[in-house]
């Protein structure tokens, strides 16, 4: 056995424990996003979204469905691997994995991947959604799937690192409700940031969430608030950065080992 | 070769607790090996060290020549670690557990299923292979424990109290077992406050107390040193008059129940001898405490009061 196949073997089984992990729950994992994202085109794109008329020269309901399919998206990766990782921690399960022969970029690498399984899994079921209210013409399969899965894989580690540091149960519902749903509302997701008064429009360049969601409306419908190329740089910068600090963490054993 | 070199291992927690003073400790291959000493000794951090669990604050520890430093990913594969507390996804159904741990090892999902059938079989758990493990009795989940550190066939298995809890029967299947795996080839290393277990089970044994090993020798010539033993004789008639006798002092604990003391290099026979002289026929004895128990609180004893010295 190489090291090689030893390492894809690990990380296959990372992956394959993750995937099963949120299957086996998909009632708690992948149905309520379908149904709160459901509502969301129900009320803000049917009923509220006639009297608001265009935005960027789109219905409104067809300007917010890559905002609401990839809110979906951020959501849930950061849940699966925050959960996850904390479970394996709070149970102790997560000494299975350190006790053996697992470099910590594998273990990484498998949550993550657990993480952008359960993304794409919410994100595809909410696209499917979105059909029964809006005819989606996609711009650019390539853009919108390689922002899919950037977005997918960013929250994932920053879910990771939540999950590190989490002490308690309460920890890991901290920054997803007070950090990661005010970014998401607050990133275009429901509104182009032309709309804001200028001063407005510079705060709102602070939020990352703001980058992928516009990246992700310019693979799908065609229009962005920002240069394509500026915020693919962005999101780029921000994984690598969120995996160096997560692999410095596990390196060190922070959060896992006494 | 040995299985396990540790040199002058240290550590500190960071609240300042200095749980490991400087051991050294050797195992060698193919061993039975006690590591005993009373809770908070520092048993379970050095456990923690050797296995990857917990950071050292220096020292060297090598698993088959292995230094967990230099060579880390070849020293866990030689190890497999049966802990304390139960540290499984209790939602798991009890074969993926398996199936994952070996998956962690490199070994892939269709030979990963063959050896946990194998293990589950062997350790009576076969029947609840799809149960979630919380559903399992605290002995199945133990059992689990020691299939899941062997899946991957280590060399060395280090057990941190693995009956602990554990009613008598199954105790003893699993002393069965882990005699079996070690006459098979793999070394063992086990903690446990039965002492009468590490007697039954081990050839060598360390004893660890405030972070220090006070003792590490073979199980026969640690009991060798043992001074005196007290052993308690039920009668065949009651007792009318206590006997005075030159070698021996007997104490009569009832009508028919007397203890007495041996003191090295004083014999059973000669003892049986005596007592048949005064006409006192013995139906049964046995030991008042495990010999290794009362070398061990000897020890422990011995240690405190030399630490209280030192402080005066």
């Amino acid at each position: 056995m190489t090291r090689w196949s030893r390492y894809t073997t690990a990380y296959r089984t990372i992956v394959i424990k993750e995937v099963l992990r949120f299957s086996r729950i998909w009632i708690q994992t992948i149905l309520p996003p379908a149904i709160t994202t459901s509502l969301y085109f129900v009320i803000f794109g049917t009923l509220i979204g006639d009297r608001i008329g265009e935005m960027d020269g789109f219905r409104y309901i067809d300007f917010i469905v890559p905002g609401l399919i990839l809110m979906s998206v951020i959501q849930n990766s950061y849940a699966n691997v925050v959960s996850s990782f904390y479970s394996a921690k709070f149970q102790h399960y997560v000494d299975e994995m350190l006790v053996a022969p697992v470099p910590s970029w594998v273990v990484l690498a498998g949550y993550v991947s657990g993480g952008v399984a359960r993304g794409v899994a919410v994100g595809s079921v909410v696209t499917l959604v979105s059909l029964f209210f809006t005819d989606l013409e996609i711009h650019s399969y390539a853009i919108t799937l390689l922002v899919f899965i950037l977005t997918s894989i960013l929250f994932a580690l920053a879910g990771f690192i939540n999950a590190v540091y989490a002490n308690t149960f309460d920890d890991i519902a901290i920054v997803p409700t007070f950090v990661l749903t005010p970014l998401t509302y607050l990133g275009g997701v429901f509104y182009s940031i032309q709309l804001l008064p200028q001063f407005w429009q510079d705060v709102s360049m602070a939020n990352p969430v703001l980058y992928m969601v516009n990246a992700f409306r310019f693979g799908l419908i065609g229009v962005s608030d920002i240069d394509l190329g500026i915020a693919i740089m962005i999101i780029l910068s921000f994984i690598l950065a969120l995996s160096a600090y997560s692999l410095n963490l596990l390196h060190r054993g922070v959060g896992i080992k006494k | 070769m040995n299985a396990l070199s540790i040199r002058n291992l240290h550590k500190r927690y960071n609240n300042g607790f200095e749980a490991l003073k400087g051991i050294d400790l050797d195992v060698e291959e193919g061993d039975f090996f006690a590591l005993l000493g009373p809770n908070g000794a520092g048993k379970s951090t050095a456990i923690g060290i050797i296995a990857s669990l917990v950071n050292k604050s220096s020292g060297q520890v090598a698993v088959f020549g292995h230094d967990t430093d230099r060579e880390r990913e070849a020293a866990k594969q030689s190890i497999g670690l049966v802990p304390q507390e139960f540290n499984f996804n209790q939602w798991e159904p009890v074969v993926e557990i398996l199936v994952n741990q070996a998956g962690y090892y490199g070994i892939p999902r269709s030979e990963a299923y063959l050896r946990a059938e194998k293990s589950l079989k062997r350790l009576d758990l076969w029947d609840r292979r799809s149960s979630q493990a919380r559903a399992l009795s605290g002995g199945m989940k133990r059992r689990l424990m020691i299939a899941r550190a062997l899946v991957h066939r280590p060399r060395l298995l280090i057990l941190d109290e693995p009956t602990a809890g554990v009613d008598i029967e199954i105790r003893r299947s699993m002393w069965a077992f882990l005699r079996e795996i070690n006459t098979q080839g793999t070394t063992i290393i086990l903690t446990t406050h039965y002492l009468e277990e590490a007697e039954s089970l081990c050839r060598n044994i360390a004893i660890i107390n405030h972070g220090r090993i006070v003792e590490q020798s073979s199980l026969s010539g640690l009991l060798s040193r043992l001074h005196t033993e007290t052993f308690v004789l039920n009668l065949r008639e009651e007792l009318t008059r206590l006997p005075e006798l030159d070698e021996h002092v007997l104490v009569q604990v009832d009508d028919v129940t007397l203890e007495v003391e041996l003191t090295r290099g004083q014999t059973i026979n000669d003892l049986f001898e005596t007592l048949s002289r005064n006409g006192i026929e013995v139906v049964s004895m046995r030991n008042k405490q495990n010999r290794l128990e009362q070398m061990f609180i000897n020890m422990v004893d011995r240690d405190r009061s030399s630490i209280v010295e030192g402080k005066a």
